[in-house]
């Protein structure tokens, strides 16, 4: 498939705006997955550094 | 081999699964960024428009990855729960418990991009067919299991009430695969089916593959990160976990 231009592209045959909703949301889904767990980590890992204290 | 498979049981063991976890999980992020920028290459541009649907139909290589995903880790769930219940290791429930918020991610990517996708060639976001119903209660049943295991506080009862909820609840994939099938559904048939040549062009094939490819490895990422997390959570008291991070020498006074 070859596009004939950029906007060409993004208009996707005047569908544009339920191709990349799409594929937007599963961008942004799978982006915020990794960087909650990356959160959760580093509340997890924080708070076992801090043993000393906690003792 | 049974030298090998008694090798490999010592990480069953929480200890000794996190650091293998945490040495697997990057080459599997890697395999999934790769397998992903490959598929959306082919799915931009080297699959050719579709002859009904026009370019609408390119949903689907996210839509068809993220459904069979949603299937495939509930099963994988419902597996690690039923080994925990069988033989009451520890690193099973937890598993278990780090694949849910991943299943239900990918269900929830399902009915978003079926919704979109139903739009333009249905006509209608929703409607309550066996296929779309059945999917909506697997996301219901992921987000039931981590609600009911956040619910929990001793930490042993909930891995058990957990795993019989995955287990009541794995009734309902083979009601969604099949659906399309035992009713009449707006929702298409499969294209893709275990016993059939696909009914689609090479290139959408290969497209979708390698998306569910991506889709796979990332999911497998996922869980062995979470499972990290949800072990150092679980262990938090425990001796070896405070080493990891050099908190049992500074508690240790001088």
């Amino acid at each position: 498939m070859s596009w004939a231009s950029w906007s060409e592209f993004i208009a996707m045959g005047g569908q544009g705006a339920y191709v990349w909703s799409a594929f937007v949301m599963c961008a942004v889904a799978l982006a915020l997955e990794p960087w909650l767990l990356a959160l959760r980590r580093r509340n997890i890992v924080g708070y076992l550094r801090n043993g000393a204290r906690r003792d | 081999m049974p030298m090998s498979i008694s090798a490999s049981l010592r990480y069953a063991a929480p200890q000794a699964f996190y650091p293998l976890a945490g040495r697997l999980a990057p080459w599997f992020a890697a395999a999934a960024a790769l397998a992903a920028a490959a598929g959306l290459y082919v799915a931009f541009f080297v699959a050719p428009t579709d002859a009904q649907q026009g370019e609408v139909y390119r949903i689907i290589f996210v839509h068809v990855p993220a459904a069979w995903m949603s299937m495939f880790i509930y099963v994988v769930m419902a597996f690690w729960a039923a080994i925990g219940l069988a033989l009451n290791t520890r690193l099973s429930f937890m598993l278990a418990h780090a694949l849910a918020p991943t299943g239900a991610l990918f269900a929830f990517l399902a009915l978003w991009t079926g919704a979109i996708w139903g739009k333009p060639t249905w006509g209608t976001w929703w409607v309550w067919d066996a296929r779309l119903t059945s999917e909506l209660i697997l996301l219901f049943l992921y987000l039931g299991y981590v609600a009911l295991n956040a619910a929990i506080d001793d930490p042993r009862r909930a891995d058990r009430a957990c795993a019989l909820l995955a287990l009541a609840g794995a009734v309902n994939v083979p009601v969604i695969y099949y659906s399309v099938q035992w009713w009449n559904t707006l929702h298409q048939g499969a294209s893709v089916s275990l016993t059939r040549a696909p009914s689609m062009a090479g290139t959408m094939l290969t497209g979708m593959i390698l998306m569910a490819a991506a889709f796979w490895m990332y999911s497998i990422a996922m869980a062995l990160a979470r499972v990290r997390c949800v072990i150092l959570e679980r262990e938090q008291e425990s001796a070896w976990a405070e080493a990891q991070f050099g908190g049992e020498l500074q508690a240790r006074p001088v």
